[in-house]
């Protein structure tokens, strides 16, 4: 198989809060034969917040990132596992075909954008398309069976679909399918685009509370044991924070909150541990135990 | 009941402000609410979001950018992608926060000091440092950190470090924040 080669944007919440994301993620690419470039010194490319301030310092968080990953030879994309960089970067690409924005923009960069912008994929995508579930499903060692896990996708993954291009809006399926072909059982679940209260969790908990709390809700009832999410924010709302969802809420839910790369993991025989299993709240290890056993 | 002059409160202006910063033509809209019926956050909006283009539309500057909900909008995007007349109502609301924010209005100030720690965390290391943010959200707001729960589990899984993860050309970074200021800002 030839190897696929990519520009790579962690993100900032994979030093952090996210670290198992970006480390399965590293893990599976490589083994999916997906060569990840780092980009050179990548810096924060403006998170939620920054877009609510301005859109010429959007932009030109993002563009740094663009016009650096331009400098990697042999690649024909920039990926990225966060949904949020992700909406953050495509967008700044697609602006910037507009002169006067690149213009602007220029004038706070200290290179500017010149010429063509790399395309900007998700790693959700790239695996789709460049990899292909035919190919996942060749590869798994250990399929997921017995499992039901309800695939959550969060709002920003495939919206607004003009400028991410990818799967449907308002029914996605480019995580059922990785499901379905690692064995495990897709539960139904129909708030798959729904928002999880986003990067509310600090300064209105309450949001956050009742969102999230919605979606946990509807996993549980449709007999979900776990959920599965490609967000870094939508993984720390749903676990980390699902204790002070269950006060608030007056629920008990532990729902482990996997990450879909994570999942892929462990069918092509990575060990929990390789995938970071133990850094998520809400252990899985009861539930990975009773699929094994 | 809150009632608004429309004939004694039209700001011409505005009207053309909103629509040049956000590229959107605002008289497209015919109030069919799909974008408020999709709304997540509608249950701690003061002002729905077909109300707010409404109000875009008839000039209200003060009662748009006086309101809670811009600080409240998760940029979800449900909006844009159900309005039927292809308005990107989410880029509105957007524009709406960028204007109430040079216009001094800041309703949700927790919200504010949070986009501000945040920005101010990455306009020093070049990347967002958690526990510093949550540190300079503190601090602006008095508050202290409310998730103090959430620390012990985040520090014991590696998730949350004491260290920022600076990028190595930092001053690259600060400068795009200092000549937006002296570019762009007031
Ligand atoms: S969905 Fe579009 S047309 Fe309908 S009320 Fe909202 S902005 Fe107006
Ligand atoms: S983008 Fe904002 S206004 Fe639009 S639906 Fe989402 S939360 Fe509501």
């Amino acid at each position: 198989m030839t190897t696929l080669r990519y520009a790579y944007y962690p993100g900032c919440s994979g030093l952090g809060t996210s670290k198992e994301y970006d480390m399965s993620t590293r893990a599976v690419c490589e083994a999916l034969g997906m060569e990840l470039i780092d980009i050179t010194d990548w810096s924060c490319c403006g998170s939620s917040p920054a877009h609510t301030v301005d859109d010429r310092l959007a932009g030109a968080l993002s563009a740094r990132n663009l016009v650096q990953a331009g400098d990697i030879e042999g690649v024909d994309a920039i990926i990225t596992p966060c949904p949020s960089c992700l909406a953050n970067l495509k967008t700044a690409r697609h602006r910037l075909q507009k002169p006067e924005f690149r213009a602007e923009v220029n004038k706070l960069l200290e290179r500017p954008v010149h010429g063509d912008i790399l395309p900007v994929k998700s790693v959700l995508q790239a695996i789709v398309e460049d990899v292909g579930m035919e190919e996942l499903r060749y590869r798994v060692r250990t399929p997921l069976k017995g499992m039901s896990i309800a695939p959550y996708y969060g709002c920003i993954m495939n919206r607004p679909p003009k400028i991410m291009e990818f799967d449907s809006h308002e029914n996605p399926m480019a995580l059922d399918n990785i499901l379905e072909a690692l064995g495990a059982t897709v539960a139904p679940f129909n708030l798959k685009v729904e928002c999880c209260g986003a990067s509310f969790g600090v300064a209105r908990r309450d949001i956050v509370e009742r969102l999230s709390g919605k979606l946990l809700n509807l996993a549980a009832e449709n007999n979900a044991q776990a959920m599965v999410t490609a967000c870094p924010l939508c993984q720390m709302n749903l676990d980390a924070r699902q204790n002070q969802i269950n006060v608030a809420n007056s629920t008990n839910h532990v729902m482990p909150i996997f990450y879909f790369t994570q999942l892929i993991g462990l069918a092509l025989g990575f060990s929990q541990s390789q995938m970071g299993l133990e850094k998520l709240v809400v252990s899985p290890r009861e539930l990975l135990a009773g699929a094994a056993g | 009941m809150h009632v608004i002059n429309l004939s004694k409160t039209r700001d011409q202006e505005f009207i053309s402000r909103v629509e040049q910063e956000s590229g959107q033509n605002l008289s497209l809209c015919y109030q069919c609410g799909n974008c408020t019926a999709g709304c997540p956050v509608t249950f701690v909006y003061d002002i729905p979001v077909h109300q707010i283009v409404r109000l875009c539309q008839a000039g209200q500057k003060d009662a748009v950018l006086g309101c809670h909900s811009l600080w409240l909008c998760a940029s979800c995007q449900s909006c844009t992608t159900r309005c039927p007349n292809s308005i990107d109502v989410a880029h509105i609301m957007d524009t709406l926060r960028h204007m109430a924010r040079r216009d001094g209005y800041a309703t949700e100030y927790g919200v504010k000091s949070f986009t501000d720690s945040f920005l101010e965390s990455v306009e020093r290391h070049g990347r967002a440092f958690e526990l510093g943010l949550m540190m300079l959200y503190t601090m602006k707001t008095g508050k202290f950190w409310t998730d103090v729960d959430l620390a012990p589990a985040m520090l014991a899984k590696g998730k949350l470090g004491f260290k920022p993860h600076p990028v190595q050309n930092k001053e690259a970074i600060s400068k795009i924040f200092k000549r937006f200021r002296e570019e762009f800002a007031q």
